[in-house]
């Protein structure tokens, strides 16, 4: 336990991805595997069940800390965690009490309090809360009320770990995927030499393509000069720039693989995906994006992101969900058939070959998770030009530029993939209301609603979080907490002065929004010191761009 | 100068628009608005404010005072415990232990005694002078740590937290940033690294000027060295270098890369207060009184009626009204009145 109450430490207190992962291959080499086991489940974010309540828990405190209950609540609330606020009233400076190993701790004293008697659950956890210095006593009521929370992703986990074993990463995250114990003998089992059972699932690096603009020498606006950069239209095969999930689906050895570009295994989440995967020959691998698509199946009924997101959060899909927000896999490159790695091909007979092996599967089936991506076809570079100012209407970011005679690259190479990203929309808008952020931004404003003019009335027309840097949300949130007219709960409203450029996507008429408008994606581009209230814009001239995009 | 013959009614000492006022006294303690005669407790900016013609303060604090409010105000220093007749009151300043000069204000008429102590700490630090015990009648206290979570860590144990911080920092060659008020908690930080180094540390602009006034005084402190702004930049791997949090964030910043940072206040005992930040460390070292420091000093000087300043006011005056049973009341004044989640930044209210 003590250990493990260093590593949490350790990870606490840095924000150097470095750092955490010499952290935790420093806690790896030295724990014993019955407790590297439980390490690994909650670094994993996996969480025990509460296993007392938070009421009884503060009753609990109150008694204990001998000081009035209002000022126990004062205090709670002004700490915001209860696991803290404990170990701050209660836990001594030094341990007194016995330490026990993380397992013994889990299993042997933890668990059993499920269904104790809570005299007998008050024993135990107040002489806890008695002995145990602060960390140990703040890391042991996360664990109780099932809230542990440690700041690492499954990568740098992976990382760790593949490290220290001397693994490759993908066979740990393979093995840390789907129901697993945590006991001495899965952990060995994790970091066990490589048998190839994790190698088939294996996916291959991502190519990654760069922004246009980046490209020497280049001037996005003028055609003559992107003809002049990348030579002529026909050395490049153009597609639309999705707003989806890069992903690749593998299917070896009767098995299919999806994968997030965050290397995540994410096949639990999109069952149709997996299905329609299921008719591929063993030895294949796509590379293409993961996207809600309206069925039937057409080229137009891509869904926005926000509903895809609507399925990435769940672990578990339920019927309704799958109904309300079909997913599909776009594929636009083959890079494994019949076992043999492609990579090497040009890009123009890998694309025939991918074209040979699921091109007919949208004529077929247009209820199939498995779509190809369509190529957009151009003669010259003003044609492909005019597709690009359709990406508005079509939800798409832009076009996608791949040399048609490059192999498929690892990393973001230069020259083999561009993004040619449309320009979003800005609008100058007025801030009326803030709230706190989450987690921890929770005791800073972060999150803003925007209003545009409306005769002489602003109506609230966006929210945004993000694009403001540290010091920005600082001098801010000092401004709104001098400037606030009146508090509804968390939200307060603010004097209408602060302007602030906002870009975003794409905007639709909306029947929901009390503007009539909704826009995708907004974020604050620049705080506009320069203008006043009045120099805002106003929704007339925003409606003015829905007409714009869409006409 | 109050006449005479008109006897001023009511508290000795009153907190109005402008100030903490003694009408008996003629004069205003810790002022925000204009006044005649001004008697300061401390250098922090928001007690000593440029609004008075002339003012009266601890001899230590005067020059700190002169680099904050100009070189040329009309300023008197007095020795601990001398006593000034003033109207019709016996005043005599008594150190805070807040930070170099800092002072509690003994206000005294007719056998009846006030004490204000702008802002104070108990606890030892070598940086000032220790805090001493003023009995009275009515205290009026600071309340800026008054939650029982608020519990500090014995001083020693934070330097040594801090040491061993820096010394990880070498080993991978990272540079060490700390973030310390620029007066009293950066010198307080120097002074009791003392006793473990005489490795050279640099300091931010923000801090440097400070830091020679506590030298001139004769604080004995760790060697430092000011970083040029102008100057060609320089690896700072490995260094420990001192600068305001209001330099945080900032475009300063750059030229430590990859730096880790920790920040040195009170509010650092509780995690979202440092998560908030984005502070790698927080280093529980404040120069307040604590939960129990301010229950403990409260007690000992046998105040039958305390008055409350600063911060958690409200909650101070239900305990001590409630579980104590001591007449006490919050007065509304304009010192630096920040909520547990909003650490002080007495940096930006200087500027
Ligand atoms: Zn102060
Ligand atoms: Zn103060």
């Amino acid at each position: 336990m003590k250990a493990f109450a260093r590593l949490y430490q350790s990870l606490d207190q840095t924000t150097s991805t470095n750092a955490k992962v010499a952290a935790m291959q420093e806690y790896f080499a030295d724990a014993a595997p019955e407790d590297a086991a439980w390490a690994v489940y909650f670094l994993s974010g996996r969480r025990i069940k509460r296993l007392i309540g938070a009421a009884l828990l503060r009753t609990w405190l109150v008694e204990e800390s001998e000081l009035p209950a209002w000022l126990v609540e004062d205090t709670y609330a002004s700490v915001g965690d209860l696991a803290e606020t404990i170990a701050l009233l209660l836990a001594p400076t030094h341990d007194t009490g016995d330490v026990s190993s993380l397992s013994d701790l889990i299993e042997d004293k933890l668990l059993p309090l499920r269904g104790a008697e809570p005299a007998q659950q008050r024993a135990v956890v107040t002489t806890w809360w008695r002995t145990q210095a602060y960390e140990r006593c703040y890391l042991i009521n996360k664990l109780m009320t099932g809230a542990l929370r440690v700041g690492v992703s499954q990568i740098l986990l992976a990382r760790a770990l593949a490290e220290n074993a001397d693994l490759p990463r993908a066979v740990i995250l393979h093995r840390l995927m789907g129901e697993w114990q945590p006991n001495a003998a899965f952990y060995n089992a994790l970091i066990a030499e490589d048998d190839g059972a994790a190698s088939q699932s294996r996916p291959y690096p991502f190519c990654l393509a760069a922004p246009l603009a980046d490209a020497a020498g280049i001037n996005t606006d003028c055609l003559a000069s992107i003809e002049t950069t990348l030579g002529p239209v026909s050395h490049w095969q153009a597609e639309w720039k999705w707003d989806g999930i890069r992903a690749q689906l593998v299917r070896r050895g009767g098995e299919t693989f999806l994968w997030s570009r965050g290397e995540e295994l994410i096949g639990e989440r999109f069952p149709e995906i997996v299905a329609a995967a299921e008719k591929l020959d063993d030895g294949t691998v796509l590379d293409g994006e993961l996207l809600a698509w309206k069925l039937p199946y057409t080229d137009e009924g891509v869904l926005p992101f926000a509903e895809l997101q609507r399925r990435i959060g769940r672990k578990t899909v339920g019927k309704k969900l799958l109904n309300d927000v079909p997913c599909l896999f776009l594929a636009y490159d083959l890079l494994e058939n019949n076992g043999e790695d492609l990579r090497e091909y040009p890009l123009h007979a890998r694309r025939t070959r991918l074209q040979a092996l699921i091109g007919h599967s949208q004529s077929d089936d247009t209820r199939h998770g498995l779509q190809l991506s369509r190529q957009l076809e151009a003669s010259d570079w003003s044609t492909l030009a005019e597709h690009r100012s359709d990406s508005r209407a079509r939800q798409v970011e832009g076009l996608m530029l791949k040399r048609v005679d490059s192999a498929y690259g690892t990393g973001r190479k230069r020259g083999l993939w561009w993004k040619w990203k449309i320009e979003p929309h800005t609008v100058d808008a007025v801030m009326i209301y803030a709230q706190a952020g989450h987690g921890r931004r929770s005791n800073l404003f972060t999150d803003y609603t925007f209003a545009i003019w409306d005769d002489d009335v602003l109506v609230s027309f966006a929210k945004a979080y993000s694009g403001l840097d540290n010091s920005e949300i600082k001098k801010l949130d000092k401004w709104i907490r001098g400037n606030t007219i009146e508090r509804f709960g968390p939200v307060r409203s603010v004097k209408p002065e602060q302007v602030f450029e906002l870009a975003f996507e794409g905007i639709n008429a909306s029947s929901r929004h009390k503007s009539g408008i909704a826009v995708r994606f907004p974020r604050i581009s620049r705080w506009r010191h320069d203008l006043s209230a009045k120099d805002a814009d106003t929704l007339a001239s925003v409606k003015r761009l829905i007409a714009n995009s869409n006409g | 100068m109050p006449r005479k013959d008109l006897k001023p009614i009511g508290d000795l000492i009153q907190a109005t628009g402008r100030g903490l006022d003694c009408l008996a006294g003629g004069f205003t303690i810790d002022p925000w608005k204009p006044v005649e005669l001004s008697l300061i407790t401390h250098a922090h900016a928001d007690h000593a404010r440029p609004v008075a013609t002339r003012y009266i303060a601890s001899k230590a604090s005067v020059p700190l005072l002169r680099h904050r409010l100009g070189q040329d105000i009309c300023i008197q220093g007095v020795d601990w415990g001398e006593t000034l007749l003033l109207g019709d009151t016996r005043v005599s300043f008594h150190p805070a232990g807040h930070v170099l000069g800092s002072a509690q204000i003994r206000v005294e008429r007719e056998g009846e005694v006030w004490v204000f102590t702008g802002d104070y700490k108990p606890d030892s630090d070598p940086s000032c002078e220790a805090f001493e015990l003023v009995p009275c009648d009515t205290f009026i206290t600071e309340a800026t740590f008054a939650l029982p979570v608020y519990r500090w860590p014995d001083g020693g144990t934070v330097v040594a937290e801090i040491i061993d911080w820096w010394q990880q920092m070498k080993r991978s060659n990272r540079p060490a940033v700390l973030f310390a008020y620029s007066l009293g908690k950066a010198q307080r930080v120097l002074a009791e690294l003392r006793a473990y180094t005489d490795e050279l540390v640099y300091l931010h602009g923000a801090v440097a000027p400070m830091t020679q006034l506590y030298r001139d005084a004769g604080i004995d402190m760790v060697p430092t060295e000011l970083i040029d702004p102008k100057a060609p930049r320089q690896d700072y791997a490995g260094k420990l270098v001192l600068a305001p949090p209001g330099a945080s964030g900032s475009k300063w910043m750059q030229r430590f890369p990859k730096a880790s940072t920790g920040f040195c206040s009170g509010w650092m005992r509780v995690r979202g207060n440092r998560r908030r930040d984005g502070y790698d460390r927080g280093f529980v070292l404040s120069d307040h009184a604590d939960w129990q420091g301010l229950l403990n000093t409260i007690e000992a000087t046998g105040a039958t009626r305390v008055l409350t300043t600063h911060g958690q006011s409200a909650t101070l005056v239900r305990y001590l009204r409630e579980e104590r049973g001591i007449d006490a009341a919050e007065l509304r004044t304009q010192y630096t009145d920040k909520s547990a989640v909003t650490p002080p930044t007495y940096e930006q209210a200087s500027r």
